[in-house]
């Protein structure tokens, strides 16, 4: 049941991936890219927490703190080098 | 006392997430208590003071209330995403905050993010007005009357402002 | 792959399995609603809110799994859980913003306006 459980929730986030690359890729405006850049990450935590426990290790947990908080970083400055055209004021 | 444990609250936070990080042995505990008692001190200079939790059971209760309501407003959401026929009503609301120091004004935004169809857009703390945005509103008055019963005025006890 | 140990009870492995399924679906309906909506500011309620409960899923999930295999209770999911339930919101206040100052188009049905940024009132 949970190797079911395993490819069943990896498609789903791969799924949801690529419908966020879409977002990504189409726009329209530049927000709607950081969105879905921001949707990404967050989904990529997900997939990578996923691909631990099929594997089942545990070394995977650092990769996922990393991503979630460069990812938020990311986000931040982007936002504010758009909202002011300077990332520290 | 207070010079060697200037934020008792922040020190135990550090150790929590110290611990939690690494491996419960020992070693890392000490590690993690000396840096919970050092970091506060070393940055003691630039934090501003924040109104202290006064009513800590009312917290608990609140954190209960805002876990319940995340799962509510993913439901709600969800549904509003998979409706295909239906067209949402979104709506701009300007919510007059009676809340006046910065640490509960966030907790407040950030719990209006979290739950059911509203998103805190922008906050001018001078005017004491923050601007929500609801993805499917009718009433703007009674969005308005339900933050401020449910969150805000739980907010207000707790921290006594 | 050896991630069915004998001793784990079948109402656990099911309690696991229900949580994955559950965040991979929850994950995908954030998309949808990114894909969905036709105005920017409606797209970010999906995302922001689902995403997080998505994956806040799958780190229980697999913090219940490590638990009862290795007997590892430190709990470290729950710190990336966490660390999403603060920042989610900040950076969908911050895209917001980044919103209303590029002036997007909203849909008609939209009540109530958004500010004009760029005042003194705003720093």
């Amino acid at each position: 049941m949970l190797t079911w459980a395993f490819w069943i929730s990896s498609a789903l986030f791969t799924l949801a991936l690529v419908m966020n690359f879409y977002r990504v890729l189409v726009g329209p405006t530049l927000p709607d890219r950081i969105a879905a850049l921001d949707t990404m990450y967050v989904n990529a935590i997900g997939m990578i927490i996923i691909q631990g426990l099929w594997q089942d290790t545990n070394l995977y947990f650092e990769a996922a703190l990393l991503i979630a908080m460069l990812g938020f970083i990311s986000t931040v400055a982007v936002c504010k080098y758009l909202l002011r055209g300077d990332i520290i004021e | 006392m207070k010079r060697l444990l200037p934020m008792p609250l922040l020190s135990l936070l550090l150790f929590a997430i110290w611990m939690g990080l690494t491996a419960l042995t020992p070693g890392n505990a000490l590690l993690a208590l000396v840096l919970a008692l050092l970091i506060p001190i070393l940055i003691r200079r630039f934090w501003e003071p924040q109104p202290t939790v006064h009513r800590p059971l009312k917290l608990l209760v609140y954190v209960i209330v805002l876990l319940w309501d995340i799962i509510i407003a993913n439901l709600e959401v969800s549904r509003l995403i998979l409706a295909r026929r239906r067209e949402p009503q979104p709506a701009f609301v300007l919510y007059p905050l009676s809340l006046t120091e910065p640490f509960p004004i966030t907790i407040l935004a950030s719990t209006i993010s979290l739950t059911p169809g509203t998103i805190s857009a922008h906050l001018r703390i001078h005017d004491g007005t923050l601007l929500i945005h609801a993805l499917d509103i009718e009433d703007t008055q009674a969005l308005i009357d339900q933050i401020r019963r449910r969150y805000e005025q739980p907010l207000k006890e707790i921290f006594q402002c | 792959m050896t991630f069915m140990p004998d001793w784990l009870a079948p109402w656990l492995e099911g309690l696991i399995a229900f949580l994955l399924v559950t965040g991979g679906i929850f994950a995908v309906i954030g998309a949808l609603g990114l894909l969905r909506f036709r105005d920017f500011f409606q797209r970010l309620h999906g995302p922001a809110k689902n995403s997080t409960l998505g994956v806040g899923c799958t780190l229980l999930a697999s913090m219940l799994f490590f638990w009862l295999q290795t007997g590892d209770h430190s709990g470290r999911e729950l710190l990336i859980t966490l660390f999403l339930m603060i920042t989610t919101p900040v950076s969908a206040h911050l895209l917001t913003m980044t919103g209303m100052h590029h002036r997007l188009r909203r849909t008609e049905r939209t009540q109530g306006e958004p500010y004009e940024l760029g005042s003194e009132r705003d720093r």
